[in-house]
């Protein structure tokens, strides 16, 4: 076996002038392009992406647009005299039938102590999604650096770990917010609070299942040989692998968030006046019900808009993430 | 099993246990006493403290307190009804709440359980179409709003239901709150039940009874129903202890004296009354274990592949 043959660089040649095919019918994707395609292609995630986008440019834009502010007790000119416009119906103006006050546009109308409905209401979804969007980004990195640490180094450390969320979980949500309700002051803080330290446990779950399965690849394998610690393993190697389920899981905190927020304006220990949210304008309107139930209806449109958009866009992301193949 | 029982039963207990000591320790660590809202010279205050031993350590008050818990008592209120013992006003504002909470979760269960097997049978046809809404809607609608709405069309506009809770016709005007507080669970009952439903008859099991000519009611029962079952069980029992929060805000709405009226009470009132916080916490708190305990002994039974690991492991 002396003459074993070596190819030479001359054996072969280039042949030019041909086209090279590329085969574009199933040319390979980017993850995140194929997430993005299966995503759009879900008629209800996009129908759940503009119901979310339309409330939120509302209530970016409406009460910087609006004539007045949402605290702001407005007088209104009726035949001369300037009358504070209390419990007004909603109403356009020149709709030419006998209106009393055909110069004021009140689109949802005013409260009964003559506030704008309008900015109120989109102030108030303003407030609600700030306080769903601030705590649960602070319960994502919480409830993932707390997930993976868990999971990746598994033994006494996840025992441990995961002994105290059974005990933290095990301690129901009402009973937390209620202990919450006395030591802080009523508002947007004890709103925070609470979900602070109820919503990071799910996440946190989440993130560890998926770090078991993910700390036995092979990039994590390779990562170690190469010398790399564990904090650089965890955070640069795993996390940006568990993005997706923990974006997934985000879209489905947030009405949860927004939900609570609701719930404690309702009771009484959240949002304080004159600041609105959805639950305290909800509120307000369940007061007046009987004789004044238009004010109750744009609150609970607006709450319920948004829960239904980000229950859409969730399940239209669990889908796209890991999708069947019967709906491809 | 009865091993795995055991354990389960010892693990909840020693839960319980330190959630009561983390619950009171946060109740007496609490800036402000109980008497500040009064107007009290400082001797007062100070016999009074004395009186209800507040100035000894607060392990010996814990301990003290694990006697009272112990002796069947949870004390007196602070604020609350002119500090009358608190057992027997819980133990009617309870049973008011398990009442209508045990009408909900039926209510929720059956009707879910239907409609996701309904919705399973008839996929991609039009009632599978209709459920999914019905789905949809129960998840985007909070409870309590549902509620209002209930109220403003059937107990104002049309006076069929009594405008308020009425103790006097208890069934009749528990139709209402246990109505609107099922929703939140037929949804999730529903949609949970239909998509695994719908995994369990795609799986190759099914698919061979079925080519062995089992079909209708004997396959659904004893091939899919069986084996959907324990993840829709799952997800049954947090939601009997979600009712609590939303039992809250309804009986807030429809003027039911049940707990959650009362926890509002103790924790909105002028004076927050320490403890009905601690006593009602450790109701719930215990509830909410001894259904998680429920259900983990229910998987065991359901699904034997369960508690056969854990006696391995």
């Amino acid at each position: 076996m002396e003459n074993i043959y070596t190819p030479d660089k001359n054996d072969f040649e280039f042949i030019s002038g041909r086209d090279i095919e590329v085969d574009k019918n199933f040319s390979s994707q980017g993850y995140w392009k194929g997430v993005a395609v299966h995503f759009f292609r879900n008629r209800f995630a996009v129908t759940g992406l503009i119901l979310v986008g339309v409330v939120i440019t509302f209530a970016v834009f409406a009460p910087v647009f609006s004539s007045y502010t949402y605290e702001e007790i407005v007088s209104i000119n009726d035949g001369g005299r300037e009358v504070i416009a209390k419990s007004l119906s909603p109403q356009f103006s020149g709709d030419g039938s006998q209106n009393l006050f055909a110069d004021k546009t009140f689109i949802f109308g005013t409260d009964d102590l003559g506030r704008d409905l309008w900015t109120r209401t989109w102030q108030g979804a303003r407030v609600s999604l700030i306080i769903a969007f601030v705590a649960i980004f602070i319960d994502m990195l919480i409830g993932t650096s707390y997930g993976l640490i868990s999971g990746f180094f598994g033994g006494n450390v996840d025992n441990i770990m995961q002994r105290f969320i059974e005990i933290a979980s095990s301690i129901p949500t009402l009973v937390i917010i209620s202990i919450l309700a006395i030591f802080m002051e009523k508002g947007i803080g004890l709103v925070i609070a609470s979900l602070l330290i109820t919503e990071w446990i799910g996440m946190s779950k989440i993130a560890r299942a998926e770090c078991l399965k993910l700390r036995e690849r092979e990039y994590v394998l390779a990562s170690r040989t190469l010398g790399a610690g564990s904090f650089h393993i965890i955070f640069k190697q795993i996390l940006p692998n568990t993005i997706g389920p923990m974006i997934t899981q985000v879209m489905f905190s947030i009405p949860v968030a927004i939900f609570t927020e609701a719930f404690l304006s309702f009771v009484g220990v959240g949002i304080v006046l004159p600041q609105c949210s959805l639950g305290s304008l909800i509120e307000a309107g369940f007061n007046n019900i009987t004789i004044l139930p238009y004010q109750i209806l744009s609150p609970i449109a607006v709450l319920a808009i948004l829960m239904l958009g980000f229950n859409l866009i969730g399940d239209g992301l669990r889908e796209a993430l890991a999708p069947k193949l019967e709906n491809m | 099993m009865k091993k795995y029982i055991a354990k389960r039963i010892l693990m909840s207990l020693l839960t319980l246990f330190l959630i009561i000591f983390v619950l009171f320790l946060l109740i007496r660590i609490m800036p402000g006493d109980p008497f500040s809202v009064e107007r009290m010279s400082a001797e007062m205050i100070l016999q009074k403290r004395e009186e209800l031993g507040l100035n000894k350590p607060v392990l010996v008050q814990f301990v003290d307190y694990l006697k009272l818990l112990a002796s069947g008592s949870f004390g007196n209120g602070t604020a609350l009804y002119n500090g009358a013992p608190i057992k027997p006003i819980l133990m009617k504002c309870l049973e008011t709440s398990f009442k209508i909470g045990g009408l909900s979760i039926i209510f929720g269960s059956v009707v879910g359980l239907l409609i996701g097997i309904v919705a399973a049978l008839n996929r991609g046809k039009f009632l599978d179409g209709l459920c999914t809404v019905v789905s949809i809607l129960g998840v985007c609608i909070p409870s309590y709003v549902f509620m209002i709405f209930l109220q403003y069309s059937f107990a104002h506009k049309i006076p069929f239901f009594p405008y308020f809770f009425d103790p006097s016709q208890y069934l009749f005007s528990s139709i209402m709150p246990a109505l609107s507080l099922s929703l939140f669970s037929i949804s999730t009952i529903a949609r949970f039940t239909r998509n695994e439903m719908v995994e369990v008859m795609n799986s190759d099991y099914v698919k061979l009874a079925e080519a062995k000519g089992l079909y209708g009611f004997q396959l659904i029962r004893t091939h899919v129903l069986r084996n959907a079952l324990i993840p829709i069980v799952t997800v049954i029992a947090p939601l009997v202890v979600d009712l609590l929060t939303g039992a809250m805000v309804i009986e807030k709405i429809y003027g039911i004296s049940g707990a959650g009226k009362l926890m509002v009470d103790a924790i909105s009132g002028q004076g927050i009354d320490y403890n009905y916080v601690l006593a009602l916490g450790i109701v719930f708190s215990s509830m909410y274990i001894a259904v998680m305990l429920l259900l983990d002994i229910l998987y065991g039974i359901i699904d034997p592949r369960i508690r056969l690991t854990t006696k391995e492991g």
